[in-house]
């Protein structure tokens, strides 16, 4: 609705989704995936889709990014290319 | 080999960009989601936005069209979330002899380390607080944002949490396997009961209506209105179930013995 406010959100999701694909190491990439989630359900609240964002913030914040976590434990942390 | 993927991107990126230039204004009334084809002249969502408190007497539109109007669609999203959980536990989950483990194994129980005093504190709190605002969310999905999927998830989140601060064994303890698993399909079953009994009544699948006989309401509408709740609780099982399920048997690797 404001596009200021818009426009700045979504510059900082296209800059988290590039460094997450750059970074090295994968615990910081799982980081600023929940970095990404959590901009959207900004952007999804600000179009009046409360539901959605809702239920980005749950999975986002809440799960999605532990289940990387957990898998990046479990193989090793530092990306091969 | 990298810059040919670069400019593909750029060239794909660009083309849909100039897609977006052909979207009508958001919150347009006369385009076609809102005012109809023309020559059709009816206008699915003018119906939703007048009607559903008429049908089914629940504000929300969106809890509405998920559990009631659109039904169906909601059944096999949860079976594809029962699908998910059911492929990790396929993929990952091993039983018998415990192999030789890469890392020692930790004695991280509450009362012997005094680093998790705060973790396990405040834990301690929070954790009922969280499961409480997961019923409330379930609950009021009827007339807040909200509904069984979101409170599933937080349900789910707070049982993480649990695994987390503590041990995946003590979690375990109280959650085992064996009632995640029954937990998961009973949720399914719940929603397609709802379902197979609309049939048993000689009306169409997930046609809720018919179930005033059953629910001894004042009209449809309010039965519509129950088996939307009982519909959401069914989801909230099943969606609790799989994430603590998934995060189980992926932090421990499957054997599910010791966690993060």
């Amino acid at each position: 609705m404001i596009w200021q406010f818009e426009t700045i959100l979504l510059i900082f999701l296209v800059i988290a989704a590039v460094i997450s694909l750059r970074v090295k190491d994968l615990l910081s990439a799982s980081m600023i995936f929940g970095i990404y989630s959590f901009l959207i359900c900004l952007l999804w609240a600000t179009m009046g889709a409360v539901d959605v964002a809702f239920t980005e913030a749950a999975v986002g914040a809440g799960v999605s990014a532990v289940f990387f976590i957990a898998t990046v434990y479990n193989t090793k942390r530092r990306s091969s290319d | 080999m990298k810059c040919f993927a670069l400019f593909a991107v750029f060239i794909t990126g660009g083309l849909l960009l100039f897609g977006t230039a052909d979207f009508p204004e958001q919150g347009d009334p006369h385009s076609p989601p809102n005012a109809g084809i023309p020559g059709d002249g009816v206008s699915i969502s003018h119906y939703y936005l007048t009607q559903t408190e008429k049908d089914t007497h629940v504000p929300n539109v969106v809890t509405a069209v998920l559990a009631d109007y659109r039904g169906y669609d909601t059944l096999f999203e949860t079976v594809v979330i029962f699908a998910a959980g059911m492929a990790i536990f396929a993929i990952l989950r091993v039983s018998g002899e415990p192999r030789k483990r890469h890392r020692p194994i930790t004695d991280s129980s509450i009362n012997g380390d005094h680093r998790r005093i705060i973790i396990g504190t405040t834990c301690r709190l929070l954790i009922p607080v969280i499961q409480l605002f997961a019923l409330y969310v379930v609950a009021h999905g009827h007339h807040s944002p909200g509904g069984g999927f979101q409170g599933g998830v937080i349900l789910g989140a707070s049982f993480i949490l649990f695994a987390l601060a503590n041990n995946l064994t003590a979690a375990l303890q109280r959650f085992s396997e064996k009632t995640f698993m029954n937990l998961a399909c009973l949720g399914i079953l719940i929603y397609a009961g709802f379902g197979i009994f609309c049939q048993f009544l000689e009306h169409n699948f997930l046609d809720y209506g018919v179930l005033q006989k059953i629910f001894h309401t004042a009209d449809p509408q309010m039965a519509r209105s129950h088996s939307m709740l009982g519909v959401e609780i069914g989801v909230a099982f099943t969606v609790t179930a799989i994430m603590f399920a998934i995060y189980a048997n992926l932090s421990s690797k499957g054997e599910l013995d010791n966690g993060l």
